[in-house]
């Protein structure tokens, strides 16, 4: 404990504040540490570092300064290796950071310069973590950003001042206009929890994102404001809100995007093919670990569209698909098919995508979508890896490509998800019928609609009662509940079904889903909820509840998906005159399962009263006299 | 002469089920491990001590009062037994004398909450109005030391660090950390109000746990169970194990494990195990959930070998943990207590009544006829039903310890802690009236036992100080005879009477081993039966012969000769041969035994679950013969039936068996309790959905 200069420590055995060591120093001290094991480390506030004992033996001992005057320390950290501290301190001047990295016990000190890029934000906060042979430096910046920069522990020249870049790792997490600052701290190497006001609502909140998927775990209001003051010790996260210290534990879960995604795809179903369906996202985590290479890969990708080919097997590829024509690429890509699968072919597969999109968008005309199609089902690749093809495919309207995705990629986020649906539920009859759509999901009973009818209902309301109303009130009085609107034609057509059936197997979760459900236009809703409809009373036709065919949507999947488009387009549902007569049998369908289960409670309840009188029956009532005869 | 041999005979049984006897529901239990005691305290105020070691046997009990509930029962050093209710008292238990050492206000408004300190020697109180107690034990009393910081809210349950420097106090939505020296709170843990992600009103912490290495467990009202670090005064991990409240928590002495009960009647059992195998760091892994309660666990205790839990639907029930148990004998078996290990009914032969006892009142039933014969399992027509002569209300708001009717019917009696009532009954053309004697001697103030001899002159009084009264009935009024002093300086109490029929011998048996015979007629004391290790349960002299049959809560059975001061030698036959495992493993005790008036070789006695009866003429089963054996012999020889047959007539026809006596040679009477009846009368469990909404 110190007052600037005045070094005073106590016993700490001994309770008495009086019984205090004290030794006058030559310098201001900015800090002392103290880790397990190791001698305390004096930082000062010019930048020189000191073990403890060495300054108590002379504590007038001259403190050299080590930062430039004007320079401040902004944020320390220290960490050991192989028990060995080392100190790493951020210094500011006149907005320029400064990374130091001092060895306290073989005295290198490195400097580096934070390379800030085009944005000029300051830096709010601060957190670090260590990972063998890098530091690796996460700041949150006013702009509501978090970059990572890198820094090594052993400098390979440490008399220079090096440069470090650093590079995004999420966008706009937190609004800008911060008033009690923000603050990150890294969790794991894949988490950090930023704690500062969310971009769209001014409500302060704490959030945990993942980097590598970029999705955001968890979050939890903080509504008493916080003062941007964030510890993450042993898996317990601390915080300041409103007067209180908050504590909450967090542990991070090993990350897979599955997981990362919430709602995991094909929850139940499936054995083997949904496991084929799959990423191996074990390979495709060592992938991204084991070569930093693979790693700048992804981060490049996401900023500029430029390959470097790093395979030698697929070199002759990828550099074919800059000039070749698409008849050549199909051969070379058969060609690199056909070889054996390395560990890195995930990556691989991503550039050769990104390649052929790169070139697609440079030349309108050229589109390989045999090559995507085959690179799709490879199944390694997913929508992380090449985030431009939905977005290529659904400019191109290419519902076979788009089927495919949906089919094959574990990650798709839900505006893309909802995107597809969009362009399932509108695009024309015509170009329907050219396009090559996978029809497993659909049952060859359920394609007996030769045209879709989708102006059905003029929407016509005579003398303040719809025909669906006449309908209600024939079901109440007594007539079994419409069965007759509700024939077995499927709403669309078979395609359309093939396709739609693919959205609904896709992953999604609900928070992130419904707003983008919002836009989708009413009538296209409607059509889409009478085929959900039509599905479900599909399901109802057998005893198993399931449909026919080859991996057809689950009765889970249509009930969930009815439950979302009402529930992002109730308003707007209920105001069309053609979706009347639905939602009514919607409702009468709820309503009927509600009474079922009252129905069972009641049964449930007679049953109970039955045994109960079958006791009293045995119980022969409270007194008789019977005769015993013992042997 | 064979023939009848071979059969024990035809009765009519006369099956009663009309006794509603409801036991009081299971408020708090305390472990001693010293003495492998149990102490069981109920909602009506009465505390049961059973003996874990001598077969679970409900050794002594204290009888309950309305005016006191008890809300926290423990036990501090020298075996010393402390209860604290709402009334806002501290209670001892002199567990000798079986009657309150004294009773002391906290002065703090009920009290929720009592812990004895790890020494043994502090006790703590938690109280209505948020203070939190120090009571230091002397020899004789307890005496108030200090008032911690006071709380905002009641304390509603509290732990010592086992080093004794610090407490966990668990009130409405915090926990409190306090230092015991400076009586100030060190830290304060707040719980989630949050249920199930709806915000409850308010987070009742039923109970908190403080480990050595400063851990806090907690259990709550939102069915969490919660580990804290102390230091920090931070949550550190939690789990959601019901969907109402976690009511009790209880650990074991090596804090390796712990068990919580649950109002949806689940205790679940937590253990300290490795994270992964051969590695240091440990952590506490809900391990196994088990449903014997139907309704709230109030409570529950951590023996070293078993789970004990107890609650709303009555039952104590004790749960071996099998990987603590040595041996894999019957021990290891789930022990589920319900009736009391005393008789609650006596019975007038002559007359054909049963006086029934009841916390508050008693019953006097006149049991029904018929003129009907049948055959085995016959119900006969009625020609007269049973008939409810009495209800007694008794005064005041103490229990009714024990309670007797004369066997001609004519007198009755009962006592509370504090008083003794006799009755003479009159019966005059069907109707009954009913004269309280006055007048009784201050020293009949209260009783543990009492008895009627077999003419109905004389009536025996087992009291509290250990002393026997003798008080000789006249018509209408009474003269005390002679008291026998409680033997040799000890003051145990009797708690169990027998008279031979001829009134000349009286056995009297306390909470300890140890029968003592006393002469009526020499009024001096005749004998002392050998001490054995096992509590007696039920004592009887025959008629004629005069043999003392004692059995013990180990389902021994001895049968004394008091003229020859000596075990008969059938007795001894019977202890060199041993019983039948299967008798020695059943799990209630004997509480009646009786004999029959014309057949001097027949023994019965009855359990909660059967009623034997053994004929000492027979030959003595092995454990290779069937020991119940209900199949009656149809068409075969008398060889083969006479191999076949031993001296243990078994019949589990009627249970659960609260009472079952010969009325005459060829009646029984069977009072029976069925489970079921007592489950209608609790109020409902918590109802769990099966069907959607």
């Amino acid at each position: 404990m110190f007052w600037f200069e005045v070094l005073r420590i106590w016993n700490n055995e001994d309770g008495d504040l009086g019984k205090v060591f004290k030794a006058t120093l030559s310098a201001e001290v900015y800090r002392i540490y103290s880790t397990q094991g190791t001698e305390p480390i004096v930082l000062f506030k010019e930048g020189a570092v000191r073990g403890l004992e060495a300054l108590l033996a002379e504590p007038q001992q001259k403190i050299e300064s080590v930062i430039s005057e004007e320079e401040v320390i902004r944020w320390t950290k220290i960490f050991m290796i192989l028990r060995h501290p080392i100190l790493l301190f951020i210094t500011e001047k006149h907005e320029t950071y400064f990374a130091y990295v001092q060895t306290v016990h073989s005295h290198t000190l490195s400097k580096y310069t934070l390379v800030l890029g085009e944005e000029k934000a300051l830096i709010q906060s601060f957190t670090a973590s260590m990972d063998r042979k890098l530091i690796s430096l996460i700041t949150l910046c006013s702009d509501g950003s978090v970059y990572e920069a890198l820094i090594p522990t052993h400098p390979s020249d440490p008399e220079k001042t090096q440069r470090v870049v650093r590079s995004l790792l999420l966008k706009g997490i937190v609004s800008g206009n911060a008033r009690n600052g923000a603050a990150v701290a890294t969790l794991d190497q894949d988490h950090v929890a930023v704690l500062g006001p969310a971009p769209e609502a001014s409500k302060e909140c704490l959030s945990i994102w993942n980097t590598k998927f970029q999705t955001l775990q968890t979050s939890k209001e903080l509504p008493q404001g916080t003062s941007g003051q964030l510890w993450y010790y042993g898996e317990i996260l601390f915080m300041l809100h409103g007067k209180f210290l908050t504590v909450i534990p967090y542990k991070c879960e090993v990350s897979s995007l599955a997981g990362a995604l919430g709602k995991l795809k094909h929850n139940q179903d499936q054995g083997t093919q949904a496991v084929t369906r799959f990423v191996s996202w074990e390979t495709s985590q060592e992938c991204f670990q084991n070569s930093e290479q693979s790693k700048r890969i992804l981060r490049r990708r996401k900023s500029e569209m430029s390959i470097q080919p790093e395979a030698p097997a697929s070199k002759q590829l990828l550099s074919s698909i800059k000039k070749d024509s698409e008849k050549h690429i199909e051969v070379e890509l058969r060609k690199f098919l056909a070889t054996k699968r390395t560990p890195g072919c995930h990556a691989v597969i991503g550039d050769i995508v990104t390649g052929l999109l790169g070139r697609s968008k440079a030349e309108p005309l050229f589109y390989p979508r045999n090559c995507l199609a085959q690179l799709i089902q490879t199944c390694a690749l997913s929508y992380s890896l090449c985030p431009g093809l939905m977005e290529v495919a659904l400019e191109k309207k290419d519902v076979q490509i788009l089927q495919l995705c949906l089919q094959h990629f574990p990650d798709i986020p839900e505006s893309a998800t909802c995107a597809c649906l969009k362009l399932f539920l509108s695009i024309s009859d015509s170009s329907l019928k050219e396009a090559d759509v996978h029809m497993e999901s659909v049952s060859a009973s359920s394609d007996g609609a030769p045209e879709e009818r989708m102006e059905q209902q003029p929407g016509a309301v005579e003398n303040g009662s719809s025909p669906a109303e006449a309908d209600c009130a024939a079901a109440a009085n007594g007539r079994p509940p419409g069965t007759r609107e509700e024939s077995a034609s499927s709403p669309v057509l078979p395609k359309r079904a093939a396709l739609l059936n693919a959205v609904l197997h896709s992953a999604y979760s609900e928070t992130f889903l419904v707003p983008h459900l919002k836009d989708i236009p009413a009538q296209h809703v409607t059509l889409f909820l009478r085929y959900l409809y039509f599905l479900y009373l599909k399901c109802n036709e057998n005893a198993t509840m399931t449909l026919p065919g080859i991996h057809p949507p689950t009765l889970n999947q249509i009930m969930d998906w009815i439950c979302l488009l009402l529930d992002a387009n109730f308003t707007v549902v209920v105001m069309i005159p053609e979706a009347k007569r639905l939602l009514l049998s919607l409702y009468k369908f709820v309503k009927s399962q509600i009474s079922i289960c009252s129905e069972l409670n009641k049964i449930e309840i007679s049953f109970r009263e039955l045994q109960k009188l079958n006791q009293e029956k045995n119980n022969r009532g409270l007194y008789s006299i019977e005769v015993l005869e013992l042997f | 002469m064979l023939a009848a041999e071979g059969g024990m005979g035809e009765f009519k049984v006369h099956r009663v089920r009309f006794f509603n006897y409801v036991p009081s529901g299971i408020r708090c239990v305390a472990y001693n491990n010293q003495s492998n005691r149990l102490a069981v305290s109920r909602t009506d105020g009465t505390v049961e001590i059973y003996n874990l070691s001598a077969n679970y046997f409900q050794e002594k009990f204290f009888p309950g009062n309305e005016s006191r509930s008890t809300e926290a029962l423990c036990w501090a050093k020298e075996q010393r037994l402390f209860s604290a209710g709402l009334n806002g008292e501290i209670i001892e238990y002199d567990l000798q004398t079986l009657s309150i050492k004294y009773a002391m206000d906290a002065f703090g408004g009920p009290i929720w909450s009592m812990a004895a300190s790890p020494s043994g020697s502090q006790l703590l109180v938690g109280c209505e109005d948020g203070s939190v107690k120090l009571f230091q034990i002397t020899p004789d009393k307890i005496q108030f030391e200090r008032n911690f910081d006071r709380q905002k809210n009641r304390i509603l349950s509290l732990s010592w660090h086992p080093s004794g420097t610090h407490i966990a106090a668990g009130s409405i939505d915090y926990i409190s950390v306090f230092d015991v020296k400076s009586g100030s709170v060190t830290h304060k843990m707040h719980v989630d109000r949050q249920y199930m992600g709806v915000s409850k009103r308010k987070c009742i912490i039923w109970g908190v746990a403080f480990l050595s290495d400063g851990t806090v467990v907690s259990v709550d009202s939102a069915g969490k169970v919660q580990f804290w670090d102390s230091a920090t005064g931070t949550l550190v991990k939690s789990h959601l194990v019901a969907n109402a409240d976690v009511q009790s928590i209880a650990i074991s002495d090596q804090e390796d494990s712990l068990v919580v009960g649950t109002a949806e009647g689940t205790v679940f059992h937590f253990q300290l195990v490795s994270v992964t195998s051969n590695s240091i760091e440990k952590q506490w892994v809900r391990t196994k959930p088990f449903q014997h309660h139907t309704h709230d666990v109030r409570t529950v205790a951590h023996s070293p070998t078993a789970l004990i839990s107890g609650g709303t639907d009555t039952h104590l029930v004790i749960r071996p943990l099998m990987e603590k148990v040595e041996v894999k004998n019957y021990d290891a078996a789930l022990r589920k207590i319900t009736f009391p290990h005393r008789r609650l009914i006596s019975c007038s032969k002559k007359k054909q009544l049963l006086l029934f006892q009841f916390a508050h009142h008693l019953e006097l039933w006149q049991l029904g006829s018929t003129v009907a014969t049948g055959r085995n399992g016959d119900t006969l027509p009625l020609s007269k039903n049973a008939d409810h002569l009495l209800h007694l209300k008794a005064k005041g708001p103490e229990n009714i310890i024990c309670s007797c009717i004369s066997p001609c019917g004519s007198w009755m009696a009962y006592s509370t802690a504090s008083r003794f009532f006799l009755y003479r009954l009159k019966y005059e053309r069907g109707n009954i009236s009913l004269q309280r004697v006055s007048k009784m001697p201050a020293f009949l103030h209260s009783a543990l036992q009492i008895l009627f001899s077999e003419d109905s002159t004389k009536l025996f009084v087992a009291s509290n100080q250990g002393s026997l009264h003798i008080i000789r009935l006249l018509d209408g009024s009474f003269k005390h005879l002679h008291t026998f002093p409680s033997l040799s300086g000890t003051v145990e109490s009797m708690c169990l009477l027998a008279v031979s029929p001829d009134g000349n011998w009286l056995a009297a048996s306390g909470t300890s081993a140890g029968v003592h015979v006393y002469s009526i007629k020499l009024l001096k004391l005749h004998c002392t039966v050998p001490a054995y290790n096992f509590p007696v349960t039920a004592l009887a002299i025959a008629p004629n012969t005069n043999n003392l049959v004692i059995a013990h809560s180990d389902q021994q059975v001895f049968e004394y000769s008091i003229p020859d001061k000596q075990y008969t030698e059938w007795s001894r036959a019977l202890q060199k041969q041993g019983f039948h495992h299967l008798w020695l493993q059943r799990d209630t005790p004997i509480t009646h035994i009786s004999f029959h008036p014309k057949r001097p070789m027949h023994i019965l006695l009855h359990d909660a679950y059967m009623f034997c009866i053994i004929d000492k003429s027979l030959p003595l089963p092995n454990d290779k013969t069937l020991l119940y054996n209900p199949i009656p012999p149809t068409n075969e020889s008398d060889v083969i039936r006479r191999r076949t047959a031993h001296a243990f007539k078994i019949s589990k026809l009627y249970k659960p068996l609260l009472f079952m006596d010969l009325l005459d040679e060829r009646t029984l009477v069977a009072v029976e309790r069925p489970l079921d009846d007592i489950i209608a009368q609790l109020p409902p469990p918590i109802k769990k959905k099966k069907f959607g909404t």
